[in-house]
């Protein structure tokens, strides 16, 4: 099944499938936010954004907007 | 090769040790400076080799990759890119992590493309055994082409080898790890043709970042080799998977993880520390906790350095040989050297905690807790660090803004940091907060002059945000919003790097801010014992004929007062000070108090400082030897007291908003690159200290 990392739960893991090159920061994408990779879900922030993700092993935090620009296969 | 220098360039994702590598390599022995023009910090540090051989080590700004996306990261890439710098290195040492040695190695695989020699470090290796991590060195070696240092900078383990492998680093392979132009073999082709001395990953990096470089015609190459931006970015996003590719296909060599040897503590922690209560009412404990020590734990310290500076003034003064040179020491330079001595506790406190918080990795959480919050202030999550920073001072709060990646949240973080109550405003705040707010607990643990002081911070933190507000309504700037915050793993900070930060930030600030002190304590003292020979030269003359006409009976130590204060009155210093009372009369402040306003305009701590130096050229008695107790003794001409509790909130008030920091507007005028933002930083603040306080007492007068 299909979605994006904005609509993951808590401790839910997938692979990216698709990222939106233009609106994902390059950033991103070096720390390994790539199709093909490993991706979970680890907390909410309090009022539900940012997000804090392991992606391909790499911690990050980042903002509800950006995460609807990246799809995954659960 | 007598006493030859090997130049060494250290490079590495945040968060991977970095320094804590080079505080190992280099002791304290390290300079910090800034790259020339721009404000980035610039470490180097040296260290020995052998009896002939020596290292100079530079510790470059942490970065994810080389297409840069701050100033700070460009550092990074100018330097590599120019082979004419004087820094550039003869070797490369990467630091990288070895739990995230993967995306630390994107890095690495990039800078052996530039063909410049490279070791490798792999840090915390004494936590492989705990993560179930196996590394097989020779094999990565080979792969990589390159040299291996397993080291844990926490324990002193493997710096030997680095330091032995920089010696040798001439024996090191200069070939690149993989072939970049596979992306667009095409487009390769024909960079590689017209250019074809050059160096085709350089090429690439010129074309893709915006940076200066002088060895190479940028223009002629974006010209001919123009595509659009999105082209661009989906070819640097093909070169990224293709090193992803070549690292992961290594790692599978070379590596082994035992996957069931999860980070528990990691996870439990993170479920509390950004938990949705727990984690704001940590926060705000942490924050209560901070502020109270720091009055309580400096006020023993400061008044130590008060009264040793006091009685080394009296001391100067009845053992020297009296005259112009012995009031210059004891009434200009030694409070002068005592105004900046005085701050070294508190700011070394803030640092302390500042560094702590930062190494041990909770920053982040901050960060994370507070980006929704912010973010309706037009601010960012990282906006936080400034924040907090700023309570240091604004002048590295301000800087460490540049990572916040949105203009418009950067730019506003900019402008309402100054707001902070900083380090600066201690003294000032410490000094009224004595003199007017009683020396009694309630509750009996909570100090009330503490917990003053605490509303003065969230006084300025609610400034800060409401202007925020404001800016963020009145601005019209689209951005794109750009957002990725590493989490790092937790660590126990490291004494030797909490205690090399906060010794530099100290000496830093006491030298940068300490000259202008001085200097101002020297030239006040100048002032206000010199005047225009009419009034102030024939002072005991007008003074004895005053005193006479009136008939009245005296001993010699009243004429003395008098006589000071008649001369003080008519200086240079008095002079300015009366002609802008009709200004600060509102405010409840008298002339000597405008002066020491007025003088504080360059710094907020001169504050202090000129007042100890005015009503010590005013006053002999040796009692009254503290500035506090020469404060408390001021009175008005009716006998009431000048630091009542009206004129006192007034000056807290005035000097919580007021853009009273020249070094300030420097660094702002420095980061916006206009003069137009930090001119709206002064009138806007200094309108709204003015009014604040000229409320304040009116209503409480």
């Amino acid at each position: 099944m299909k979605t994006t990392l904005s609509h993951l739960k808590i401790g839910q893991s997938g692979i990216i499938s698709d990222v939106n090159i233009e609106e994902i920061p390059l950033k991103l994408i070096e720390m390994g936010c790539l199709p093909g990779n490993y991706v979970e879900l680890i907390q909410i922030a309090p009022f539900g954004d940012p997000l804090y993700f392991n992606i391909n092993d790499s911690h990050v935090a980042i903002r509800l907007e950006t995460a609807k620009e990246i799809e995954v296969t659960l | 090769m007598a006493n030859s220098t090997i130049k060494v360039a250290l490079i590495g994702n945040p968060n991977t040790g970095k320094t804590s590598v080079f505080n190992q390599l280099t002791g304290l022995h390290q300079q910090v400076g800034n790259y020339p023009g721009i404000t980035v910090e610039k470490k180097i540090g040296s260290c020995k080799l052998s009896e002939s051989l020596k290292a100079s080590i530079l510790d470059l700004p942490g970065t994810y990759s080389l297409n840069a996306s701050s100033i700070d990261e460009n550092v990074v890439i100018e330097l590599l890119m120019n082979k004419n710098d004087e820094n550039f290195p003869d070797v490369v040492v990467v630091v990288t992590e070895v739990e995230n040695l993967k995306r630390n190695l994107l890095l690495f695989t990039q800078i052996k493309d530039l063909e410049i020699p490279t070791i490798l470090v792999i840090n915390m290796c004494d936590r492989m055994a705990l993560k179930g991590i196996e590394l097989d060195v020779p094999q990565l070696e080979k792969e990589l082409k390159t040299k291996i240092a397993l080291v844990s900078s926490r324990k002193n383990i493997g710096i030997q080898k680095i330091k032995n492998l920089i010696a040798d680093y001439q024996s090191l392979s200069k070939e690149p790890c993989l072939n970049a132009s596979i992306i667009d073999e095409e487009y390769f082709n024909k960079l590689r043709r017209a250019f074809p001395n050059q160096l085709l990953y350089k090429l690439w990096l010129v074309i893709t970042q915006d940076v200066n470089f002088l060895n190479l015609d940028r223009k002629e190459i974006q010209n001919s080799f123009t595509k659009s931006h999105a082209d661009l970015k989906r070819l640097q996003q093909k070169e990224t998977i293709k090193r992803y590719q070549f690292i992961n296909d290594t790692l599978k060599m070379g590596q082994k993880i035992d996957g069931t040897k999860t980070n528990t503590v990691r996870a439990k922690l993170d479920r509390v520390l950004t938990h949705k209560v727990f984690g704001y009412l940590l926060f705000f404990i942490i924050l209560f906790g901070i502020f109270q020590s720091i009055f309580d734990w400096s006020s023993i310290p400061m008044d130590f350095i008060d009264s040793t500076f006091a009685n080394l003034a009296s001391y100067a003064k009845t053992n020297l040989p009296a005259g112009e040179f012995t009031n210059l020491i004891s009434e200009g330079i030694i409070p002068g050297i005592g105004g900046i001595l005085i701050f070294i506790p508190q700011i070394a406190f803030l640092f302390l905690f500042i560094s702590v918080l930062e190494e041990s990795g909770y920053m982040s959480r901050v960060v994370f807790l507070m980006d929704k919050i912010m973010r309706r202030y037009g601010l960012s999550g990282k906006s936080v660090v400034p924040l907090i920073s700023g309570t240091a001072c604004a002048i590295p709060a301000i800087m460490s803004a540049r990572n916040i990646e949105n203009w418009k949240e950067r730019l506003i973080t900019i402008l309402v940091t100054p707001f902070i109550t900083c380090s600066a405003r201690l003294p000032v705040y410490a000094i009224l907060i004595s003199l007017i707010i009683p020396e009694k607990r309630v509750l009996g643990f909570i100090s009330l002059q503490g917990l003053t002081l605490m509303l003065l911070y969230l006084l300025g933190f609610g400034a800060a945000l409401f202007s925020a507000f404001i800016l963020n309504k009145l601005l019209k700037l689209k951005t794109k919003s750009y957002f990725v915050v590493e989490m790092p793993n937790y660590k126990i900070p490291l004494f030797k790097n909490v205690g090399i930060n906060v010794l530099e930030k100290t000496k830093a600030f006491v030298f940068g801010a300490g000259k202008i002190i001085l200097a101002l304590s020297v030239i006040l003292w100048f002032l206000g014992s010199h005047g225009p020979d009419n009034d102030f030269g024939k002072a005991s003359q007008i003074v004895q004929n005053q005193l006479d006409a009136k008939n009245q009976k005296y001993s010699p130590k009243f004429l003395e007062d008098q006589i000071s204060s008649y001369k003080l009155e008519n200086s240079y210093i008095g002079i300015i000070g009366k002609s802008i009372e009709p200004v600060i009369k509102p405010l409840g402040y008298d002339w000597k108090i405008g002066i020491a306003v007025v003088s504080s305009f360059a710094a907020r701590e001169v504050f202090v400082g000129t007042l100890a130096t005015i009503y010590s050229v005013g006053s002999h008695s040796d009692e009254e030897a503290t500035i506090k107790n020469r404060m408390e003794a001021e009175v008005h001409a009716d006998g009431s007291k000048i630091f009542n509790l009206a004129t006192g909130v007034s000056l807290l008030l005035f000097y919580a908003f007021a853009m009273q920091c020249v070094s300030t507007l420097a660094i702002v005028k420095k980061e916006t690159n206009s003069w137009k933002w930090p001119l709206i930083q002064l009138f806007f603040m200094s309108g709204i200290a003015y009014l604040t306080a000229l409320a304040a007492y009116q209503f409480l007068k």
